[in-house]
Parts: C-alpha cells; sequence; structure tokens
C-alpha cells in the first residue's frame, strides 16, 4: 500500500473562489492510502514546496497528489521537487482543479464536489504509479531555419555567432523576404535595404550558415535533438556553383513580358531573372513557365550568352535529406487578395493599389525609380485616399478578425514621406482607431498629423467609383462630425490585412506543430513561451506566429535563437521515460501499433519462444524503440490485445482512474 | 422547362411591362411559366427584426404553396425576390423564426425552406443558359450601349441572395451580351436608388437617383435596365438631372426575341 499526501492549493483566488479547498483536502484525506491532506495558498512557491518535502519525509510518503493547475504548467516544478525529497518524480500526480474546474465553473458547490473527484482520481491513479527513471538521447548540433526573411535572417546569425550550423531554407530564389520590397522603415525612417542588406551578405558569408534558396522543405521525421528534414532543391535550370551574377542573361533573354513578382506585377522581368541587384545568393534562374527553351526547345540565348556555362536545361529538382537538433519556422505573410474588397475597386481602376504596391512605387529601385506616378497614366497623382483596415478586424467574414498591427504605422509613414516629397498633393487617411503602441510611434503618428498635416478621418469607406474623366470618388463617411464625404482622388491606397504565408499549414502537419484558426502557428505558452512551438525542438521566428512590425520581429527571431542556442549547447537530452511497451506474450504480430506510430519507434522481428510443453515457437512480435517513441499512446489504443501499454499511463492506471471518477 | 412564377403586387398594377414581357420571351424561350395560384404579396420589404414573424407569413404561404407543386419558383421583381429569398432562408436555417411561423401557418405539412427560389436572371444564366439565348436572338440589339442597374435588393445580404459578387457583378452585363449590345460598367451600378425615401425625404432620393443615372450616362450608356419597379420608378422621376431612358431588362429579351409588340 503506497502511503499518499495529498496538497490542495488555492492559487490565490483562481482555485479557492469556486472550490472550498478546505473541504477538498478534508475529503480526501479519508480516501485509501493517504496518510496526510492540507492545502495552501499557493502550493508552487517555496514556502509551498517546501511544506510538500518536509511531509514527503515526516511521512514516509512514497506517493504525492498535487490538485492545482494544470501539469503543463507546473507538472515539471512538482516533480523536481518531490524529487529534492529522494521521491522519484513520476511519483507525482497533478489532479487539474483549475483549468478543468475551478475556472469553467460558478457555482462553489458543484466546483467542489468535482474537485473532490478529480482528487480521487489522481489517488486511485497514483496508487498503480511506479518510479520511472528517464533514458538520454544526443543532440545533432545544427539548426534548421525555415523561411529566409528578416526573422529567419536573424535567427540564423544569431545561432551562427554562437558557434552552431545552421541552414536557411527560402522558396524564393533570395532570402531577405517582404523587406526587400521595403523603402523606409518606421519609425525612424532609415532605408529598409541598407539595414537589411548587409544582414543578407553576412549570412552568405558565415561559414557556419548555409543557404538553401529556392528550396523547400517535403518532409519531417524524428523528434527533439533529432530530426531528419528532407528539402527539395527546385531546379532552377542554372548551376549555382558557376554562375557569377553577371546579369547578362537577364538582359538578353528574348522574353520581357513576365511580370515582376519583385514589384508586384507593376513591371516585367525576363524568363531567366535575378530578383533584384542585392539577391542572396547572386545568381540566375529561369521560370520555367515561361522560358521558350524548356517549354518548345526553342530559343537558348541565355546559354549561348552564359561564358560561365552555367546554364543547365536538364536540371532536376533534387532532394536532399538532413539532420537537424532544432528547427525554426519563419515562414512570414502575405497581403490578403482583395477578391472580397470589390467596393473599393481595387480590380476595376489601376489607381486603386495596395499599400505593398504604393512601398514599390516610392522605392528608387522601384518601376517608377522612386517618382511616385499614377499607374494608368503616369502622372503625379495630387490627392491620396490611403484606407485602413482593408480586411483587417472584419468579422463579416470577409477578412480577417485580426488587427493586422504595421497598417497604422507604415500608412502614417506613406502619408508623411509622401507630404515630406510632394507638399502639393492632399493626403486623406480613413481609419477605425490609430493604433500605434510602440516606442516612439505614437510621435511618428502625431508628426504626420501635426507637421504634415496629414487629414486623419475616423471612418471607413464605402466606396471607391472610378470615374470617366480617370479621377477615383472616394465616398466615405466622417464619424466625428457625422457626414457623408465625397473625396476626389487620384490615387487610393488599401492598407491590405496580412495573412500567414500558404506554406505554413503543410509545414505545420510535418512538424506536428499546432495552428490557430488563422493559420498562425501557436506558442506553447501565450506569455511564458512566446517562441516556442508546443512541439518539442520547434521554434516560432517573426510573423508566422502572428502579426509583428520589424523590430518585434528581430527581438523575437533572437529569442527563437536563445531557445534554440540553448538546445544545441546540451549533449544530451533527458527522454521522457513515459513511453509504450509491448508485453510479448500478448502480443499477436498483426502490425496495428506499427501504422499508427507517427514517429516510426516500432519494429517488429521473429523471436523464439518457449511454450508451456516445453517446445519452442517462433512468433511475429512488436518491440519499442525507446529513445525514439513519444510517448503518445496512439499504439495502445490501436493494440486490440492490450500487449501495447504506456508507461505512466498503464491502461490499468487509467481504468482506475474513471472507476474513481464513477464510483 | 417548367417553373412555377411568382409575378408579385407591383407587376399587376404599375409595372405590368416587366411582367408582360417577362412571359413573352419565357414563351419564346421554350420555358413555361406557371404563376402560383394561389399567391399573395409578399410582404414588400424584409423585415430586420428577428422576430417579426406577421409580416413574413404571406411570404411563406407563396412559398410553401410552391412547393407542393414541386418546381423551382422563379421571381421577377426585385423587392419580392428579396423578401422571399430571404424568407425561405430563415424558414431554412432559423430554427425559431421556422418553429414560429409554422405555429401561425397550421401547414398540414411544416414549410421548412424546401423550395428552391431563383430570379429569372438566374433562370435564363443556369436554366437556359446566356449561351442559348444568344442563339434565339433574332433581333440583336447591336451598337446598343446598356447600363445595368443592380439597385441594391437584386444581390444583397450576398450570402442569403447567392446571385453574384455584390460589389463587382457581372449577371446582367452578360445578359446585355447575350442580347447583342454591349453593356457598360460604371461604378453605382449596385448602389441605392434611394427605394421608399422618396415618400419622405424627395430631395434625398433625387440625390441617390440622379448619382447613378449621371454615372452611367457619363460612361456612355445610351439606357439603363433594371429587375426593379421602385429602381424603375426612381430613377423616372427623381433623376432629373439625367434623361438617360430606363427600361425593364425583360422588354429587351422581348425586343431581342422579336416578341416585343
Amino acid at each position: 500500500m503506497q502511503r499518499i499526501g495529498v496538497f490542495v492549493c488555492w492559487c490565490g483566488s483562481n482555485i479557492a473562489a469556486t472550490v472550498d479547498v478546505e473541504a477538498v483536502s478534508e475529503a480526501l484525506k479519508s480516501e485509501p492510502g493517504v496518510v496526510f491532506s492540507t492545502n495552501y495558498q499557493y502550493m508552487c512557491s517555496e514556502a509551498g514546496q517546501n511544506m510538500i518535502k518536509d511531509a514527503i519525509k515526516e511521512h514516509n510518503l512514497t506517493g504525492v497528489v498535487i490538485c492545482s493547475c494544470s501539469p503543463r504548467m507546473h507538472e515539471a516544478t512538482f516533480r523536481k521537487t518531490v524529487q529534492g525529497a529522494g521521491l522519484n518524480p513520476y511519483m507525482v500526480e497533478i489532479a487539474n482543479i483549475r483549468e478543468q474546474c475551478s475556472w469553467i465553473h460558478k457555482d462553489k458547490q458543484t466546483g467542489t464536489e468535482k474537485a473532490i473527484i478529480l482528487g480521487k482520481a489522481a489517488i486511485a491513479k497514483v496508487h498503480l504509479n511506479a518510479p520511472l527513471t528517464a533514458g538520454e538521447s544526443p543532440v545533432v548540433k545544427r539548426a534548421l531555419v525555415i523561411g529566409g526573411g528578416i526573422a529567419g535572417i536573424q535567427t540564423a546569425l544569431d545561432i551562427a555567432e554562437a558557434g552552431f550550423d545552421v541552414d536557411i531554407v527560402e522558396t524564393k530564389p533570395t532570402i531577405g523576404g517582404k523587406m526587400t520590397q521595403i523603402d523606409k522603415t518606421f519609425p525612424t525612417l532609415d532605408c529598409a535595404a541598407c539595414i537589411l542588406t548587409p544582414k543578407m551578405v553576412d549570412c552568405a558569408q558565415n561559414e557556419k550558415i548555409h543557404i538553401y534558396s529556392y528550396s523547400e522543405v517535403t518532409a519531417v521525421k524524428g523528434f527533439v535533438g533529432n530530426f531528419t528534414v528532407s528539402i527539395k532543391k527546385k531546379a532552377r535550370y542554372v548551376d549555382t556553383t558557376k554562375c557569377t551574377g553577371c546579369g547578362v542573361c537577364t538582359e538578353k533573354c528574348p522574353v520581357k513580358n513576365v511580370p515582376n513578382e519583385f514589384n508586384l506585377g507593376m513591371n516585367n522581368r525576363r524568363a531567366i531573372y535575378i530578383p533584384f541587384a542585392q539577391a542572396v545568393p547572386k545568381v540566375a534562374t529561369i521560370d520555367a513557365d515561361y522560358c521558350n527553351m524548356l517549354k518548345n526547345g526553342k530559343c537558348g540565348v541565355c546559354s549561348k550568352v552564359c561564358t560561365a556555362g552555367a546554364i543547365d536545361y536538364k536540371q532536376q529538382d533534387e532532394i536532399i535529406e538532413e539532420r537537424y537538433g532544432a528547427i525554426v519556422a519563419a515562414t512570414g505573410f502575405n497581403p490578403i487578395k482583395l477578391d472580397n474588397f470589390d467596393e473599393f475597386a481595387y480590380s476595376q481602376s489601376k489607381d486603386v493599389i495596395t499599400s505593398l504596391e504604393f512601398e514599390r512605387l516610392t522605392n528608387a529601385a522601384g518601376p517608377t525609380s522612386g517618382q511616385l506616378l499614377r499607374p494608368s497614366d503616369g502622372k503625379h497623382p495630387h490627392t491620396i485616399v490611403f484606407v485602413q483596415c482593408v480586411g483587417s478586424r472584419d468579422t463579416s467574414g470577409c477578412g480577417k478578425p485580426y488587427c493586422s498591427k504595421i497598417c497604422c504605422m507604415y500608412t502614417a509613414k506613406h502619408a508623411m514621406l509622401t507630404r515630406e516629397k510632394y507638399p502639393d498633393t492632399d493626403v486623406y487617411v480613413f481609419y477605425i482607431d490609430v493604433r500605434t503602441p510602440g516606442k516612439n510611434f505614437d510621435e511618428f503618428y502625431r508628426r504626420a498629423v501635426e507637421d504634415y498635416n496629414v487629414h486623419y478621418i475616423k471612418g471607413m469607406v464605402g466606396k471607391v467609383a472610378p470615374r470617366a474623366d480617370g479621377t477615383l470618388d472616394v465616398q466615405a463617411s466622417d464619424l466625428i462630425s457625422n457626414e457623408q464625404l465625397h473625396i476626389s482622388a487620384d490615387l487610393v491606397v488599401l492598407a491590405a490585412a496580412i495573412e500567414p504565408d500558404k506554406s505554413a499549414r503543410p509545414l505545420a502537419t510535418m512538424l506536428t506543430a499546432s495552428m490557430d484558426t488563422n493559420d498562425f502557428f501557436t506558442e506553447a505558452h501565450a506569455k511564458l513561451r512566446p517562441v516556442e512551438s508546443p512541439t518539442a525542438g520547434v521554434f516560432l521566428s517573426g510573423t508566422c506566429q502572428g502579426p509583428k512590425d520589424i523590430p518585434e520581429t528581430v527581438s523575437q527571431a533572437s529569442a527563437a535563437a536563445a531557445k534554440v542556442i540553448g538546445l544545441l549547447c546540451k549533449d544530451k537530452l533527458t527522454c521522457n521515460p513515459c513511453v509504450a511497451h509491448s508485453d510479448e506474450m500478448l502480443c499477436n504480430g498483426c502490425s496495428s501499433c506499427e501504422k499508427v506510430c507517427p514517429y516510426g519507434a516500432i519494429t517488429y522481428s521473429d523471436k523464439e519462444f518457449r511454450m508451456p510443453d516445453r517446445t519452442t515457437a517462433i512468433r511475429r512480435v512488436a518491440a519499442v524503440n525507446e529513445a525514439v517513441c513519444q510517448g503518445c499512446g496512439a499504439c495502445t489504443v490501436a493494440c486490440p490485445s492490450g500487449a501495447m501499454d504506456l508507461k505512466g499511463f498503464s491502461n490499468k492506471q487509467i481504468m482506475a482512474e474513471v472507476d474513481a471518477i464513477c464510483k | 422547362m417548367t417553373f412555377s412564377y411568382y409575378p408579385g403586387c407591383t407587376l399587376k398594377t404599375k409595372a405590368k411591362d416587366l411582367d408582360r414581357y417577362g412571359r413573352k420571351a419565357a414563351e419564346a424561350l421554350g420555358v413555361t411559366l406557371e404563376e402560383l395560384p394561389d399567391w399573395q404579396c409578399c410582404g414588400g420589404t424584409f423585415s430586420m427584426s428577428k422576430d417579426e414573424i406577421a409580416s413574413k407569413l404571406s411570404a411563406v404561404r407563396s412559398l410553401a404553396s410552391a412547393k407542393d407543386k414541386g418546381n423551382d419558383l422563379v421571381t421577377l421583381c426585385s423587392a419580392c425576390h428579396n423578401v422571399l429569398k430571404q424568407t425561405n432562408d430563415a424558414m431554412k436555417n432559423d430554427p425559431d423564426f421556422s418553429a414560429k411561423a409554422n405555429n401561425y401557418m397550421k401547414l398540414d405539412v411544416p414549410y421548412n425552406g424546401e423550395t428552391n427560389v431563383i430570379h429569372y436572371l438566374e433562370m435564363l444564366r443556369d436554366k437556359v443558359g446566356f449561351d442559348k439565348i444568344a442563339e434565339k436572338v433574332t433581333n440583336p440589339l447591336t451598337g446598343k450601349k446598356i447600363a445595368a442597374y443592380y439597385g441594391c435588393l437584386l444581390l444583397r445580404p450576398g450570402k442569403v441572395m447567392q446571385m453574384d459578387n455584390p460589389e463587382n457583378p457581372t449577371i446582367i452585363e452578360d445578359f446585355i451580351k447575350a442580347i447583342g449590345a454591349e453593356p457598360v460598367v460604371y461604378p453605382y451600378r449596385n448602389e441605392c436608388c434611394g427605394g421608399y425615401v422618396t415618400m419622405e425625404d424627395k430631395a434625398l432620393a433625387k440625390k441617390k437617383s440622379n448619382k447613378v443615372a449621371l454615372s452611367a450616362a457619363e460612361n456612355g450608356a445610351d439606357m439603363i435596365i433594371t429587375a426593379c419597379p421602385l429602381c424603375l420608378y426612381n430613377l423616372n422621376k427623381n433623376a432629373d438631372e439625367s434623361d438617360i431612358p430606363v427600361y425593364y431588362f425583360t422588354e429587351l429579351l422581348a425586343e431581342a426575341l422579336g416578341v416585343k409588340d
């Protein structure tokens, strides 16, 4: 018989307000095996933990039940506590009477009754607990960063700085991401290229960093400390070891009408191209959808003009496999498509543009060499209307329910820079709220209003009507003066909501990392573990986790790097001892468990058994590789003969809990 | 091809042309429109109030009667279409509403939105096909520049009406092409004409309908077509800054098919 101690936590008023903690500790005192039961305001505090340690020694406890918050929160804490008092850490059970009880009940009597039942279940389980010892697994000292925008770049640089190898996988031909398309950055207005491109070059030159550009992750196997990742290097039909980036091919290619994605289709590029002058790696890529040679075998101009002999029309996609100790998701964002917002006439008028297009129109390397000109007629616009929250904070289902966070600031930047460079231009900004929390952010916005006389109008635009004379009739409401406004504009700029890149969801599936309903990666804890995924060994960097501006993205990128470094510094990781094991005498060799195991931890082999009649028989039985098993329990459910069981969560333990609840 | 047909009160009085040409054109296209024998007024407008049941009951009655006939129910007036479609949607998807309505109605079999309500334009597009119409046109309106006027009731609320993109529709433009004319796309084709506001604020109705008519004219239209009697009224009477003519789309369809008298 176990000697069990019960410790009921108040969690301040979090539990005590809806659960009579005194009654719970009193009721659990009379459960079989319980020799000590008490309650305390904060069981996780030092005093609380000492209370547990003292009780273990004083009452010779062999098992401990703690009625408190979710085990996700403090199971590790309490395991350490009992270990400090000489008990095996797996002799602790947590009854979650906060998230699963006090927080969801309003009635104290109901809450108390339920807390007692949950406590009884934990006691029933701890009776069947056995000491478990954790094994160890080695750590592969190399990290993978998926996405080569500013987030991925910063994470990779920081990891490399600590002395670890790190690979960046980027789907585009160059790293740099969205920041390469931006002209100036708020709130200091320094040039984005001037602060980003040196970092891109640092990545390329750092011998600890390897860049897989124009590549994609296609499969992920393994677990924390030991992932095996398949990377598809897409055929770019150019030998990157030979290409010097001279760019002659991109000038001679006869296919001139390929929409240039770097300038958001506002001008054209060739079928062989280098995205922009500062691209890293600076090598050409052939766009197979447009290349005449690849489509119908007629052309070959690039091959003829390439003095380095780098063109290779026969190049194929190549899949390589690499092993990593940690993986960082940094897949970034895109502005949403505006198909659901035809009231703004984006698809009907060339002079209705998105903010990112505006960014290209004001960029010296953009389609107009930085001159702010109307796309329709190349004339200078004299009245510009900026529309905020296009698809952000939208609960109608057309857009996104969340705030995209960056739009208020970049619109203030656009408005201010326009007034600075073209003082003869009238600039209007329509907004629901102006949200500028951030260091020097509100001051920045106020400068736009007070020093640059940008007309900020609280209200939404209902319609943008292109007129026959080329102007845009902007119909809007002014909520402060309660008026309907009609503004005749030359250019309308829409602050489109941002959404996670489409590659994020399939990647999350590969990583078994969780996502929210908007396809942003979920963090392990919203406040305390904001750069880690709940999946061990997977970390989050930048906007793949939620909307962020550049300063925040860089902070998070470095934080993710710190977490990766902390992991890679270890030579070995302690494994979870709660792993599956198979009872060979019960196993019927059906392979059900092998099929459901997501980690490939189960193998079958023929084994010789001595039978009761003293003969021997060869049977096919399952065996679990404990170093690979993650203890998910899928096999124990699938096993038809009950041979597969999970240590620490055995079928008997679970049934004992169920019995205790149903009693 | 046989459909049940709901004309509505206005089509029997002020908007006889909308109805008359609609029937003639349907006949020419080989479509049989069977007028619901016991239809009642749709209720005029769809009340937004959740517990307002009484004003919707007559619409439910017509819908239930169409269910007994077993054919899709074709409507023609934009306002009737809007009320019938929204009421039908509420009967189908709002259990509270349909329970209350069915309690009042005491039908032999409860009605739960089984009837499929389509507008005449949807019938042309989805059942007959604009390409088939183009083949049957004997008198193409070649060279005519026509502005489609949708108004608000035909397309909104988009999730219920499900006819076309409410902000950038194409169904009437495609219809105009089918009868051999040239559609004129202009930004105010899906804005409100002023509707019933003409009863109490003439100036506002004038402002709204002038905006529509002038915008169509500015973009080079010779005429405006509509499916709504109230829109036609407002654009004729209240758009006093423009003399652009306004017709029912069925009149032009009948003309193109050579059955206009």
